[in-house]
């Protein structure tokens, strides 16, 4: 029964258009934000899946095509997984703590708001008699800076611009979040009471704060040699093009795992929450955030394998990779144990969650294949790495993005989305992914390249299959978009605590009051307490 | 537990064993034919990655859908399940085993690595450029017959193979069959990338640098070398065709080349791009070079 709490606050709508310093009025204002350039950068997507429905080149130009590309990844890894993550952890990390606000509010709000400078950048870019950056988001040079318009401010400039805003956001949001984690956890809550989820926050943004200089670093660089003369990396004038790689992948590596990180610990609250049972080997899946952390900054010549490293590079890090799949293999192991004699209910986030884990299943198999270099060297910069990475960035990580907004929408609006079209989205998703994602591993194995406008024909029939699935995933947001803004409207209003699930966060009421807590609480219970004693009423202030 | 639940999980782990193997043994279909002896060891790692990766795929669903069958309640119940925090013994097991199969994929990937270079027939990445790394295999073994050395100079948009010994230029890639090769790969612009699936070796080639790469070409027939390190616009139509001829067939086709006279080659790219402008979004592009002289059979 729905009793209403005075203390739930419904924020205003024009706060969420504001310079509002409120972590609850930010995290909306990420996930957003995030999701309208999800769909950009998915209708991007979408023209370029037409154009591969056949072998040749007959619905955009060529130069067209690989700006597609570019802008494709670019704004899918910038401007929709990096910021929807922060979007939760922004919303969720103080109130999983007993805080009530971020360490810096100010800072945060900063940080968010240079989101839309760089989604704004690189759309008018489309329009600049050069057109956009063309060269893939890795942007190597020689080609990436040759520059064929001429112009001072062309594609390239304004895409290097874009990053470079993007990584001081990001590094603000670093700064931001392990201060807060690090400083501003209620009493008793000892790191070993976190929930996981703060756990994979702290490791994700650690990583951020160490790595991002390198690619930061070497956009200014490449930024020089293309405006301003300079030969950091020109192979002629005794510049290094390798050297680019090695710090591009520097960060962008360790990048893969700022976006995997939430997403685990996404699946770490959901999975118990559903089954109804402590997180099987919580202090394990807790410290493999960190362990992941720290392996995954010594793997990334794992993307040069083909480049012009040294037989020795090679060897060294296809075993440093094949050592990160240890502490992730855990995890997987542990949401699976926890599944074990619980009792399962499927609803819309358990179903995004238990398809994002089948699914990194499969991707993270093919990545330990291609850890292993002599195979890597035949599939490298062909689509099996493209159907890999898919696997992991759709199939994984926005996966369990869209479960964990299913699952705190709840606590966000205080209302309940329609399960039935819940479990739309997710059949349409789960279904649509695989029709598009997996048919790249095959046709990768017969040695069809990436970033190709056009192709041979014997690779026709597994791209039609592909891209019919590319079209299937556009049509899978519907469901989601109409029970957002249909059931944040009109749902059913919820109590504090609609999942009986253990966590601080469903100790408030829904949506929370502005300060989060009326009492900040002191924290005397293990986390995941399922079916254990110390499970008290879902209102109880010391916990 | 019960005799029968035994029996059932003694099928299902036979089940997945023998789907496992079945699709290891698949695994070399899916791959394009090997033309080259360095082709033959990555089919054989590829397989055995297929097999144990299976196994765990496999193995983790069923576990997987086994529990969302038997464990499902109604929608209703919220009441909490049994509190099972963990299982010390289970939580080692599954540690060092992973542990064990990370190792023994390195060790096997390292052994086919090593034998791509050391099997007499040499796949040695050596760079002569101005940060002159030494290559880590060790030294070819010396073979009968000797190297055929072909300069492979890579532009933007297009291939082409200079035979320094036979004074012979093609747009075209004519190997000797079960000969070594080195190939020297130059490109004039930005960085390429040598690759025919059909050899499963690949490597990217960097301006001012002559990378040299060896290998044995096996199979007699007609393949594709792509250009598989993004290099512009046109970058999809970077192709060359790559014959293995007999032996007799490669020398007669040096000769029938050294007699004719140079002619610009074909070029997908040129012939693209003299092509008019279509649309707003043709964007402007790095000019191709002009196509290379080269002697040919047209």
């Amino acid at each position: 029964m729905y009793i209403e709490d005075k203390n739930s606050h419904q924020t205003h709508w024009k706060e969420y258009f504001s310079f509002s310093s409120d972590h609850k009025v930010i995290g909306v204002q990420y996930l957003v934000t995030a999701f309208i350039f999800f769909l950009i950068g998915g209708l991007l997507a979408m023209i370029v899946r037409a154009e591969l429905l056949t072998p040749q080149l007959n619905i955009v130009s060529r130069s067209l095509y690989n700006g597609l590309f570019t802008m494709h990844g670019t704004i899918m890894i910038f401007l929709w997984i990096l910021p929807a993550n922060l979007g939760l952890a922004n919303y969720l990390v103080p109130l999983m703590i007993g805080a009530r606000d971020m360490a810096f509010p100010k800072l945060n709000a900063i940080a968010f708001w240079q989101i839309p400078v760089v989604g704004i950048l690189l759309l008018l870019s489309f329009f600049l008699p050069s057109g956009t950056a063309q060269a893939g988001w890795w942007s190597y040079p020689p080609v990436s800076i040759q520059n064929p318009s001429g112009q001072f401010i062309n594609g390239e400039f304004v895409w290097l611009l874009a990053i470079a805003i993007s990584g001081v956001s990001s590094i603000m949001g670093g700064v931001n979040f392990v201060t807060t984690i690090v400083q501003m956890r209620a009493p008793g809550m000892t790191y070993f009471r976190m929930p996981v989820y703060v756990w994979t926050v702290l490791s994700a943004q650690l990583l951020q704060l160490f790595c991002l200089p390198a690619l930061t670093g070497a956009a200014i660089m490449l930024l020089f040699d293309l405006s301003f003369g300079t030969d950091f990396f020109s192979p002629f004038s005794n510049g290094d093009p390798i050297i680019y790689q090695h710090l591009f992948w520097f960060y962008s590596h360790p990048a893969v795992y700022v976006m995997a990180l939430p997403a685990f610990g996404v699946f770490s609250e959901v999975i118990p929450a559903f089954a109804r049972k402590p997180l099987f080997g919580y202090k394990v899946v807790a410290v493999s955030s960190f362990i992941i952390a720290i392996v995954g900054t010594f793997v990334w010549v794992h993307h040069m394998f083909a480049s012009a490293t040294p037989n020795w590079m090679r060897i060294f890090f296809m075993a440093s990779t094949m050592l990160v799949a240890v502490p992730t293999g855990l995890k997987v192991f542990a949401w699976v144990a926890t599944l074990w004699q619980g009792k399962i209910r499927l609803e819309t986030p358990m179903l995004f969650c238990l398809g994002g884990i089948v699914m990194f299943l499969f991707a993270g198999i093919t990545g330990v294949m291609m850890a292993s270099a002599p195979f890597d060297i035949h599939v490298n910069n062909t689509y099996f790495v493209v159907g890999h990475f898919h696997y992991v960035v759709f199939g994984t990580v926005t996966m369990a993005i869209y479960g964990g907004i299913y699952f705190w929408f709840p606590k966000i609006t205080g209302r309940m989305y329609l399960e039935s079209w819940g479990k739309l989205h997710f059949w349409l998703s789960f279904i649509g992914a695989n029709l598009n994602f997996f048919p790249m591993h095959p046709v990768g194995l017969q040695g069809m390249l990436r970033r190709v406008s056009s192709y041979d024909p014997e690779f026709t029939g597994w791209n039609v299959l592909a891209s019919l699935g590319a079209f299937l995933l556009g049509m899978s947001t519907l469901p989601f978009i109409a029970n957002m803004i249909s059931s944040s409207l009109r749902g059913h209003k919820v109590s504090n605590n609609p999942w009986n699930s253990t966590g601080l966060e469903w100790t408030i009421p829904s949506p929370p009051p502005v300060e989060n807590f009326e009492e900040i609480p002191t924290i005397t219970t293990e986390p995941y307490n399922y079916g254990e004693p110390s499970r008290f009423s879902i209102d109880s202030r010391t916990i | 537990m019960k005799p029968f639940n035994i029996v059932l999980l003694a099928f299902f782990v036979i089940l997945i064993i023998v789907t496992s193997h079945w699709l290891g043994q698949q695994s070399y279909t899916w791959l394009p034919v090997p033309a080259a002896l360095e082709a033959e060891p990555v089919g054989d790692l590829f397989s055995f990655l297929v097999t144990l990766g299976s196994v765990i795929f496999l193995g983790v669903l069923g576990i997987m859908l086994y529990c969302l069958v038997v464990y499902r309640v109604a929608k209703d119940d919220h009441s909490d399940a049994p509190a099972i925090r963990g299982n010390t013994k289970l939580e080692i097991t599954w540690t060092i085993i992973p542990i064990f199969l990370v190792i023994w994929i390195t060790v096997y990937s390292y052994d086919i690595y090593e034998r791509m270079n050391v099997l007499g027939h040499l796949s040695v990445v050596q760079h002569h450029g101005p940060l002159d790394e030494p290559a880590y295999a060790a030294e070819p073994k010396t073979l009968s017959g000797p190297t055929e050395t072909i300069e492979v100079i890579a532009k933007q948009w297009s291939w082409t193979f200079h035979y320094p010994n036979h004074k012979v230029t093609s747009s075209e890639l004519h190997l000797p069959v079960n000969q070594r090769v080195q190939l020297k790969l130059q490109s004039t612009d930005v960085l390429h990338g040598f690759y025919v699936p059909n050899f499963r070796i690949k490597q990217d080639i960097v301006p001012n640098r002559t990378i040299d790469l060896s290998l044995t070409p096996n199979r007699i027939g007609k393949y594709q070398l792509e250009d598989s390190q993004f290099s512009g616009t046109y970058f999809s139509l970077m192709k060359a065709d790559v014959y293995i001829d007999s032996s007799e067939g490669f020398k007669q086709w040096l000769k029938l080349m050294s007699n004719q006279v140079r002619k610009p080659a074909k070029n997908d790219a040129f012939s693209e791009y003299s092509q008019p402008k279509q649309t707003k979004f043709d964007w402007p592009s790095v000019t191709p070079a002009t196509p290379p002289l080269v002697q040919s059979s047209w």
